[in-house]
């Protein structure tokens, strides 16, 4: 299922928190490059809480003087925007095809069993995200795997188990 | 406002006391190659070993020697020593060289990988104990570094680093001596070509600007989503101060007020670097008003995008530099003309702007004397997949691709046959393993059909099914259509169902024409080259893996085994892709419909 992006005009109000709001209003406010835009606003929120909250669309399009529905348009379009909060730690595996040749789906098929997912997304116990990269940049070292943005490469699927493992356990 | 002379003068002293000095300097490679090698445990590692052992050494994280199979790469130089290297270097290995070479300065037997003398200095084989000379290994000795000539050797963001090794003599000369269309004749004769896929002359490119009032942008483009390509972001991470004093030159000779680096979100490595360097650069007096005590100024400041990969097509950039999505514009009005915020503007791949300095601090002619015909400078080239040595390798154009797979890629390892190649991006195209005799040249590389464009070359062994791979690459340019235009955003999906149901021996009659006619909508109906393009990487295997297809599709079995069928359909992304971890894709009964001879063929 694709993230639910449709806004709910009206229902926000009553589940609105003073605190998110702030925190929101200060990640838009203290960006420190120059060029503020609807993107930039929305990747400043994503960096502060990991995702974007309902709240901040509201409050990006009357920072940066867009319309509601461009900032769902901009939120919806990059994948790396999610809408609800992130599990504890990012898993990514990369699927780029020079991991692919390398290995990269036995490790990414580790990764699920390690995860106990059948797919990408959240574990239900809301420790980990899993995320198919198309390329974390490090093509080199492949297959490549991160923890936490942490990169491993030339990675086993046992070594990726234990990886997860040791997550699990901090 | 310091002048280039006494800031080189204050950079020259602080090099000599890293080199010459009393204290070990020690480098370690902390670029994504060796984050990925686990470089930052073993600079950790090193850190909290010099302090428990009481001795006073400089630590400085560098970037990429292009020698990224050795890495965590360790280079330690003792005074009035060469730089040592040590390579693949653990945490547990530390100790070893802390206790066995700096404390001691006896050069050790073993984990050396071989040393390299600094400029000037001349190493006695006897002082050196054996070992070799790093410019004596192909994967050195055949670099020739321009664009990465700092990568692996200074420290990213310290501009003092920079200025030692010449650093802004091209950006001095061309303010105090030219004027901004010297500069730009000087680039046209360099025969410099934009290194971001299109091999288009930069200074023709430079010359189209509009000569208006400010602003205008120079737009530096590091958003390099090609799988199988990191060299913008390797160059950035690197050496950012090439890439800012391209910008600059860029700038004087355009007329420009303003650059703008472009990068993606996460990729912390570039970013962090590439944001500390503008800093130094503003507090040295190397960017903003009166640069070097001239009268040109110039700003320069970082822009990030969401994931897309079609974010570095030029007008999409634009698009997303102004805060939109990343949607390519129709052109006219071209970017020259109309540009970000309606704005003229002239976008540059980071490797292009980065050889800028060396091409006004050397002359048009000494860069033109690299490479070969129209293709002049050198190809940065990132080595990955069934090689030996993967890594980036900045080599002179000209050079034939089996010199660059064999003498410098070490081959195919454990003995097996070389497959194919993959080069330029997903949308590039494969080559067969008769490609060897051809030379990195923009035009030859285009004739064999295939593009040099961003420098990826990705070596795939025997093992390979092409439709497996191909499938690979047709889910990436699914997943990455913008969808702006519906012969892209419909043509690459329908691609990839019928590269799936290839895969999986579930073909149907016509499926091969109907991809074709499915591509040719794609290139005749899409405003970019990720549309235009998207048809390439199925066209380009059927011509030179004919028998794979035939194989799949007539005797309805994998030539190699190797594909297997999907395991989960991805949810949390755009595709339809479907990664295939489940079990073998099994042989049928084939098909009692045999296809026409040739699908390469009309």
């Amino acid at each position: 299922m694709p993230p639910d992006v449709t806004p709910k005009i009206g229902l926000t109000a009553e589940a609105e928190s003073e605190a998110l709001k702030q925190r929101i209003q200060s990640a838009v406010e203290s960006q420190k490059r120059p060029t503020v835009t609807v993107l930039s606003s929305l990747l400043a929120i994503e960096d502060e809480l990991g995702f974007i909250p309902e709240e901040a669309i509201e409050l990006v399009a009357s920072h940066s003087g867009a319309t509601i529905n461009e900032v769902w348009g901009v939120a919806s379009f990059y994948p790396n925007f999610r809408f609800s909060p992130p599990a504890e730690h990012m898993v990514e595996v990369c699927w780029g095809p020079s991991c692919h040749l390398v290995g990269a789906t036995e490790v990414i098929g580790a990764v699920l069993g390690e995860l106990g997912l059948e797919s990408e997304g959240d574990t239900p116990d809301g420790v980990a995200t899993l995320k198919l990269n198309t390329c974390l940049g490090a093509c080199s070292q492949a297959p490549v795997m991160s923890i936490d943005h942490r990169l491993m490469g030339r990675i086993t699927p046992a070594a990726a188990s234990s990886g997860i493992a040791a997550m699990k356990g901090n | 406002m310091a002048t280039h002379a006494a800031l080189k003068a204050t950079a020259n002293e602080r090099w000599k006391e890293l080199t010459e000095g009393q204290r070990p300097w020690i480098r370690i490679g902390t670029a994504i190659c060796g984050h990925a090698a686990g470089a930052f445990d073993t600079l950790a590692a090193i850190e909290s070993k010099l302090k428990s052992s009481g001795i006073d050494a400089t630590v400085d994280e560098v970037g990429c020697l292009g020698i990224c199979f050795a890495e965590p790469l360790v280079d330690v130089t003792l005074p009035g020593g060469p730089r040592l290297f040590f390579s693949n270097v653990g945490v547990d290995d530390v100790d070893a060289i802390v206790d066995g070479y700096v404390k001691s300065g006896n050069i050790p037997t073993e984990g050396v990988m071989g040393y390299l003398a600094e400029e000037g200095q001349v190493v006695s084989p006897d002082a050196i104990n054996g070992v070799p000379n790093l410019n004596d290994i192909p994967q050195i000795g055949r670099q020739k570094r321009v664009a990465l000539r700092n990568a692996g050797t200074t420290a990213p963001a310290d501009v003092y680093q920079y200025l030692a090794r010449d650093g802004y003599a091209g950006l001095n000369r061309a303010l105090i001596e030219m004027k901004p269309e010297d500069v730009i004749e000087e680039m046209k004769s360099s025969g410099l070509r934009g290194r971001g896929g299109a091999a288009f002359p930069t200074g023709v490119k430079w010359s189209f600007m509009s000569r208006g009032e400010n602003p205008k942008y120079i737009l530096c483009n590091c958003e390099e989503g090609d799988p199988g390509a990191f060299n913008d972001k390797a160059i950035l991470e690197s050496d950012p101060y090439t890439t800012i004093e391209g910008i600059t030159i860029a700038g004087y000779a355009t007329g420009s007020s303003n650059g703008i680096i472009f990068i993606r979100h996460g990729h912390d490595g570039p970013i962090d670097r590439a944001e500390a360097a503008v800093k130094q650069a503003y507090e040295a007096g190397l960017l903003g008003k009166n640069i070097l005590g001239t009268d040109f100024s110039f700003d320069i400041e970082i822009s990030l995008t969401g994931e897309s990969y079609v974010a570095g097509e030029e007008t999409a950039l634009m698009e997303a530099v102004e805060g939109h999505r990343s949607m390519p514009r129709a052109r006219p009005p071209f970017p020259a003309a109309f540009g970000v915020w309606g704005r003229p503007s002239t976008i540059n791949n980071v490797k292009t702007l980065s050889y800028a300095p060396s091409i006004l601090e050397n002359g048009a002619e000494w860069f033109s004397d690299i490479g070969v015909n129209k293709s002049t400078g050198t190809a940065i080239i990132c080595l990955s997949g069934n090689i030996t040595y993967p890594g980036l390798y900045e080599v002179p154009m000209g050079l034939t691709i089996g010199e660059v797979i064999n003498e410098i890629g070490g081959g195919v390892p454990d003995g097996r046959k070389l497959k194919l190649l993959q080069t330029g991006g997903p949308l590039g195209g494969v080559l067969s393993d008769q490609s060897a005799d051809v030379h990195l040249d923009f035009d030859e590389m285009r004739e064999a059909g295939a593009i040099l464009g961003s420098g990826g070359i990705i070596v795939a062994d025997e093992r390979t099914c092409a439709v497996d791979l191909t499938r690979v690459l047709v889910a990436f340019c699914q997943y990455e259509s913008c969808g702006k235009c519906f012969p892209c955003r419909l043509g690459t999906t329908n691609l990839l169902e019928i590269v799936e149901r290839i895969c999986a021996h579930e073909d149907r009659p016509g499926d091969v024409e109907l991809m074709k006619t499915v591509g040719k909508t794609m290139q005749m109906g899409s405003l970019c080259g990720h549309g235009q393009l998207g048809f390439n990487p199925i066209e380009s295997a059927i011509k030179h893996f004919d028998s794979d297809f035939r194989t799949h599709m007539e005797e309805r079995r994998c030539p190699t085994g190797s594909c297997r069928r999907p395991g989960y359909a991805p949810v949390n992304t755009r595709s339809f892709a479907q990664v295939p971890i489940g079990e073998p894709v099994a042989p049928v009964e084939p098909a009692p419909v045999s296809l026409a001879p040739g699908l390469a063929g009309k």
